[in-house]
């Protein structure tokens, strides 16, 4: 039973599978166990995340092709559900056309850009999806009509999912809209990810490490590298785009900065490389840490800073703004000397 | 007695003029596009004007990305940290020239032109010394590895940007031109800035020394080696890594370089601007073909002049004619406009 839902990818470890299931059952009882808006908040980004990233690993430690175009993918899926939501009205229908149709935009352009850039050198892929990525950025700033520019769009979602419907209350905590689209997206997050493990563990997903190891090889046994790599490439945008979607659902706001940004981008990096390339586990420990760190180090470090205010230098180091500089530093340990991330640790201590 | 082989009946034609016509598009193109600038825009002085502008922001970028595509041709290394040398490049000149602020205000082309030299040259020395310690503690324990490069390169460059906020503080930092390299000068009723011909000057000067060197010294002799087969010249005794690291001293330096005249250029610098130079180098380095110096000289004025071009033309586009003109490109050429051939 639990072999077919894992698509027969057991954790094979005893330490790693204890700490998926805690994180499993906190953010599946995150609203009774950590009532208030701001852990709600947090548990919502984890489960988005963590398919982000788990779809990001389906390129990145799979198939071996570096992208910097995720965060793209990941906001067409959100602008969709955003002019949907706008130009349709509230309704359910909205989210599901703005999904879709986010979805199908990414995997198409994935598809171009793939076709203009994979057929050649895989190494391409990389400085297109950048060059690529950013332009779109600027155009979502720019052209403002449309998107709504800097200041991104705002919109309804059904009224069953905001905190105004209310039915009751349970063990201390309210019933209400916010638990119901929390559930959304924990549910949706869940079933994407089990989707992407089956992905990985399919025929499929061997071909794909088959190229990510010997390329010349896997072509030469007569799998064709193009037609795979672009297919991955073209999957992979359109997780992310349904991600987009559900964030865009979960905060009922678009915009450049939280959709669109390189930061997003390096964050998505960061946490597949911490977490473990190659494994679909690694993106949720990696996602979960990140996003846990991102909300509650920073405050730690803002403390640190204070307290060693007196010395020259080292409160400017510690400063909450400077965590980027210390996960830049440990991004690059960890490429070195856990190539395989937190999870490979944890599988090869076994 | 020597007998052809059976059915062996060698024809040895010469190029066809289309084949020909190929071979020097790359080299025709440019001439081209200012040619159909001229015909789009209609006003000769505006064209002029965009014309040096398009240059000037062609050798700029060209200054940036002729460091990455030898160091890509010579050992096989992608660096996404490039862009650090760019912005480390810009605060360490731009603190040079505020230090030198009695130097800058003054009317006075040669001490103008000292202060910038001096920036420069520090600019130069620092970026140089930072891609010497890059090589050794982020690019050299990857080699051979691309998805690695690409990922340990990029954390470098995130610890670089983060260190120059740490020392230079989180905000953009202003800076005026030196006083005589203010303003623009009037040629046939054209208004040219004064500090654009510089950097077209400075360009073709860098441009010219480096195909002198690649083309006319022993040194160069083993770095175009090098580019085409490695091994042999392994093989033959030189040492490659030594002339790699220094391919990739003097290519970090250059992007400094880039860095300081980008500054000046935009009148302000921030930690951040490398990265943005980043997705133009990297657009300039595709279409010109990895690796291929020429390539991304040409390839920097393509996209300095089309960038120009198309911003007065039609505003909208403008966003997106860079990458409109390395699709087109890509689909003409897949590999850039002129590859580096690998005898391999």
């Amino acid at each position: 039973m639990i072999d077919t839902i894992l698509s027969g990818d057991r954790p094979r470890s005893m330490t790693l599978a204890a700490l998926l299931l805690i994180i499993l059952v906190g953010l599946a009882l995150a609203p009774f166990l950590f009532p208030g808006v701001r852990s709600l908040e947090t548990a919502a980004r984890i489960c988005i995340f963590i398919v982000l990233v788990a779809s990001y690993d389906l390129l990145l430690g799979y198939t071996g092709i570096v992208s910097f175009a995720h965060t793209m993918f990941f906001g067409l899926g959100a602008y969709g559900v955003a002019l949907t939501s706008v130009h349709m009205g509230r309704g359910f229908d909205a989210l599901a056309v703005g999904t879709v149709a986010g979805a199908l935009a990414a995997a198409v352009l994935a598809f171009v850009i793939g076709l203009l850039s994979l057929r050649v050198r895989a190494i391409f892929f990389a400085m297109i999806t950048l060059a690529v990525a950013s332009a779109v950025a600027v155009l979502v700033s720019q052209l403002s009509q449309i998107t709504g520019g800097e200041d991104g769009l705002n919109y309804l979602i059904p009224r069953e999912l905001t905190p105004a419907f209310r039915f009751g209350e349970a063990f201390g905590v309210k019933l209400n809209g916010r638990l119901l689209a929390y559930y959304l997206v924990f549910g949706a997050c869940l079933l994407l990810f089990l989707l992407l493990l089956r992905v990985v563990n399919s025929p499929f997903g061997r071909v794909l490490e088959a190229i990510r190891e010997n390329d010349f090889r896997a072509e030469a046994i007569g799998y064709r590298v193009v037609a795979y790599r672009t297919l991955a490439t073209c999957l992979s945008a359109a997780v992310a785009a349904v991600a987009g979607s559900i964030f865009a659902i979960w905060l009922r706001y678009v915009g450049p900065d939280t959709t669109l940004s390189f930061s997003i981008m390096l964050d998505i990096l960061l946490m597949v490389v911490i977490g473990g390339m190659g494994t679909m586990y690694g993106a949720v420990i990696g996602a979960t840490l990140f996003v846990l760190a991102q909300n509650y180090l920073q405050t730690l470090m803002g403390s640190a800073s204070d307290a060693t205010s007196a010395l020259p230098l080292i409160p400017d180091l510690l400063s909450p703004d400077r965590w980027m500089l210390w996960l830049g530093v440990l991004f690059v340990l960890s490429v070195y000397f856990f190539p395989t991330g937190i999870v490979g640790r944890l599988r090869g201590a076994r | 007695m020597m007998t052809d082989a059976p059915g062996h009946n060698p024809t040895l034609a010469a190029l066809s003029a289309s084949d020909r016509i190929g071979q020097a598009m790359p080299f025709i193109l440019v001439p081209l596009v200012v040619v159909a600038g001229f015909l789009a825009i209609g006003s000769s002085s505006s064209w002029l004007t965009l014309t040096v502008a398009g240059l000037a922001m062609g050798m700029m970028i060209f200054l940036m990305a002729s460091g990455l595509t030898l160091v890509f041709g010579l050992m096989d290394v992608i660096n996404f940290g490039h862009g650090a040398f760019i912005s480390v490049g810009a605060f360490v000149g731009v603190s040079v020239l505020i230090g030198f602020g009695g130097w800058t205000s003054a009317p006075s082309l040669g001490l103008n032109l000292a202060a910038v030299a001096l920036a420069i040259l520090a600019a130069i020395a620092v970026t140089g010394v930072l891609g010497w310690g890059f090589e050794r503690v982020i690019v050299r324990p990857v080699y051979g590895q691309h998805l690695h490069q690409i990922l340990v390169t990029v954390g470098g460059l995130i610890v670089i940007e983060q260190l120059i906020q740490v020392v230079w503080g989180p905000h953009e930092i202003f800076i005026n031109r030196p006083e005589t390299l203010q303003g623009a000068i009037t040629y046939a009723g054209a208004a040219l800035e004064k500090y654009r011909l510089l950097a077209v000057a400075l360009g073709l000067m860098v441009f010219v020394a480096m195909r002198l060197v690649l083309r006319r010294t022993k040194i160069g002799l083993i770095v175009r080696a090098g580019v085409q087969n490695g091994e042999m010249v392994q093989a033959l005794g030189y040492r490659l890594r030594l002339v790699f690291i220094g391919v990739f001293v003097a290519g970090s330096a250059l992007a400094g370089l880039g860095g300081v005249m980008w500054g000046l250029y935009q009148g302000v610098i921030t930690a951040g601007m490398g990265e943005e130079m980043m997705i133009l180098v990297f657009i300039v380095v595709i279409i010109g073909g990895l690796g291929s110096v020429e390539g991304a000289f040409i390839g920097a004025l393509l996209v300095g002049l089309s960038q120009n071009y198309i911003a007065f033309l039609a505003p909208k586009l403008a966003l997106i004619s860079n990458i409109g003109l390395m699709a087109a490109i890509l689909m003409w050429r897949p590999q850039g406009m002129m590859p580096v051939v690998k005898a391999k």
